[in-house]
């Protein structure tokens, strides 16, 4: 139980940072902060996400960076074509997320481990080929969006605070969501698939059925990310569904823990620090940033929940 | 004619080109069951290496010789130092640890070589057009890479299928504690196995050098297209590896040449010019999905119990 409290002391004090941060912002006059943390938080949403299908349900993508593109390209599309209402864009972005995890869903769920991995990857890098080609919408160099979306007089993505707090709320929400689908019948069929797949099916449950609509579930949460980090960055390219880009959304879900519910949030919040800190020391922050992923995979099992855990414990 | 021909013999150079990345790829995993994403960085590392011994030693196939021996010994470097600690791990994990592999060696070859891509200028025996056909010539060097692949091919076959060494790493493949238990020394055959898929890569790399330039990420896009040749051609299958090479070497210059014209008699001119770039990028991908859908375990999935 002293393990428990550990995690969950470290786990309320990184949220209440979280939700005060844009107050120590203001009273510093740290904009920079507000803005990388602003970041930090959306792909905190994009590895939660991801961390549904393969930390709860055991499917490991490899391809999840194709979401955030795909809902940053239906906000910069309608955008580019005029339609301006986030009321518009964010259900178009959510929308045709859900129908490519669909597709490739259905697809990709006939095979199992690492050509589930493969695939996964190789369908993103044909999203990111797909958007390379789209010369309307700016082919390789991308497109930049004008305006962000706008949620008439709701919420103004303009400014700053009030962006960090959406990005926040849907945050929040996800997680939630998470939490309710988790401990739903439907959560505990998933990750019992994870477990032992032939002993579901043997039970009467359609396997491939109830992974499908985890992956669009997980899918769709994603899209909503990548409308989001469209609007922070007032930009979408081919480069946002980049394989290293999904590659290091699971990097930041295992580095947090995968399968504990605020653990991709720890994750993504180290990792990105980590980065932001490594590349201010050094040109070459990667040379740093790769073994030491090799040494993480190595020794630290469980990511920074099981380690939290343990300490607690030990 | 010209053309077809001209693009028949790209896409099978360059088929055969992917079987060599693809051919350790697959190796590696069906015999250390080791999923290895910095497989693209050891065909890069082969680029780099024999741009930089041609230009020290001043000679092409020296050059090349020296990187094939250097991506030998970086891969058993590599596979000593970190990846023999992965074996037997989650699948996952060795995603992880490579993708960090590949962090890595881009970042080293910035510091090393500087962000600028290098050149591998061909000797002039190897620049000669060949005449191949009456009237059709085609260059000497993209022919030297048909041979040597083949040749390449021809020996992995023979040495898995021919030699003791061979029959230890199919028996390796299929049961890893028995052979161990025979008195082999499994250590140092993965190790082998290791560097021969390192060496492989390095060849592949070093080969397509001179006719793409040399530079950081090379190797990502195109061990991608190896991911996919090995998951249509069942993954731990070499002769799998081989067809699905060919096909998806072919498809993919083929679609690249002739489909912009096809979707121009179907559609509007500008319509054609807009989808046609994306339509054969998407190609092989709808290959490898129509392949899924029929065989969700590749063509010829290796015999695993």
């Amino acid at each position: 139980m002293k393990g428990l409290s550990v995690s969950k002391a470290v786990t309320a004090l990184m949220l209440a940072g979280l939700v005060l941060l844009p107050l120590y912002s203001q009273l510093s006059g740290n904009i920079f902060i507000l803005t990388l943390f602003t970041r930090i938080i959306i792909l905190a949403l994009a590895a939660a996400s991801l961390n549904l299908i393969m930390g709860f349900g055991g499917m490991m993508s490899f391809g999840h960076a194709a979401y955030l593109g795909i809902g940053g390209y239906a906000v910069g599309m309608l955008a580019q074509e005029g339609i301006g209402s986030g009321f518009i864009q964010f259900p178009v972005a959510l929308a045709a997320s859900a129908i490519y995890a669909l597709v490739i869903g259905a697809l990709s769920l006939r095979t199992r481990g690492v050509y589930f991995i493969m695939i996964t990857l190789a369908f993103a890098q044909m999203a990111y080929y797909v958007a390379s080609g789209l010369a309307r919408y700016g082919g390789d160099d991308g497109l930049t969006i004008y305006n962000r979306s706008d949620f008439s007089g709701l919420v103004n993505l303009g400014n700053r605070v009030q962006f960090y707090y959406l990005c926040l709320a849907c945050l929040f929400g996800v997680i939630f969501l998470i939490w309710r689908i988790v401990n739903s019948r439907f959560g505990l069929v998933v990750q019992g698939l994870r477990s032992n797949e032939q002993r579901m099916q043997a039970i009467g449950f359609p396997a491939k059925r109830y992974q499908l609509v985890c992956f669009v579930i997980s899918g769709t949460m994603c899209g909503l990310a990548g409308a989001l980090l469209a609007n922070n960055t007032d930009f979408v390219s081919p480069a946002v569904m980049y394989w290293t880009r999904s590659g290091d959304l699971m990097v930041m879900v295992i580095l947090g823990g995968m399968g504990t519910l605020f653990g991709p949030i720890m994750g993504a919040v180290v990792f990105l620090l980590l980065e932001e800190f490594l590349s201010q020391i050094t040109e070459y922050w990667a040379l740093i940033m790769g073994p030491l992923l090799l040494l993480i995979v190595l020794f630290g099992r469980g990511g920074i929940m099981g380690v939290l855990g343990r300490a607690g414990r030990g | 004619m010209l053309l077809v021909v001209e693009q028949f013999l790209n896409g099978l150079q360059f088929g055969l080109l992917l079987f060599l990345l693809a051919a350790g790829l697959t190796l590696v995993f069906g015999i250390m069951d080791l999923v290895n994403l910095a497989h693209g960085s050891l065909y890069m590392m082969g680029a780099y290496f024999a741009a930089t011994f041609a230009a020290w030693t001043g000679s092409f196939l020296a050059g090349a010789l020296m990187a094939l021996g250097a991506t030998l010994v970086l891969g058993i470097v590599l596979e000593v130092t970190a990846l023999r600690h992965l074996y037997g791990r989650d699948h996952l994990d060795h995603v992880l640890a490579t993708f960090g592999l590949i962090l890595f060696f881009n970042e080293a070859v910035r510091l090393i070589w500087g962000p600028a891509g290098l050149a591998l200028p061909l000797p002039a025996w190897l620049t000669v057009p060949v005449p191949i056909l009456p009237g059709i010539h085609y260059p000497a060097y993209r022919l030297a890479i048909i041979a040597v692949a083949l040749l390449v091919a021809l020996l992995l076959y023979l040495g898995v299928m021919r030699t003791r060494i061979g029959m230890l790493i199919r028996a390796g493949a299929s049961n890893r504690e028995m052979i161990g238990a025979l008195g082999i020394n499994i250590k140092l055959l993965y190790t082998l196995v290791f560097g021969l898929g390192a060496a492989l890569a390095g060849l592949a790399g070093l080969m397509q050098a001179p006719i793409l330039t040399v530079q950081i990420g090379m190797g990502e896009n195109i061990l991608i297209l190896a991911f996919v040749i090995i998951v249509i051609g069942g993954i731990g299958s070499i002769r799998g590896a081989f067809l699905a090479a060919i096909f998806v070497g072919m498809i993919d210059t083929l679609g690249r040449a002739f489909l912009p014209n096809l979707l121009r008699q179907v559609l509007s001119g500008a319509a054609a010019s807009t989808a046609a770039p994306a339509l054969s990028s998407m190609l092989i991908y709808l290959l490898m999905a129509i392949v899924l859908v029929v065989r969700p375990e590749g063509l010829f999935p290796a015999n695993r119990r």
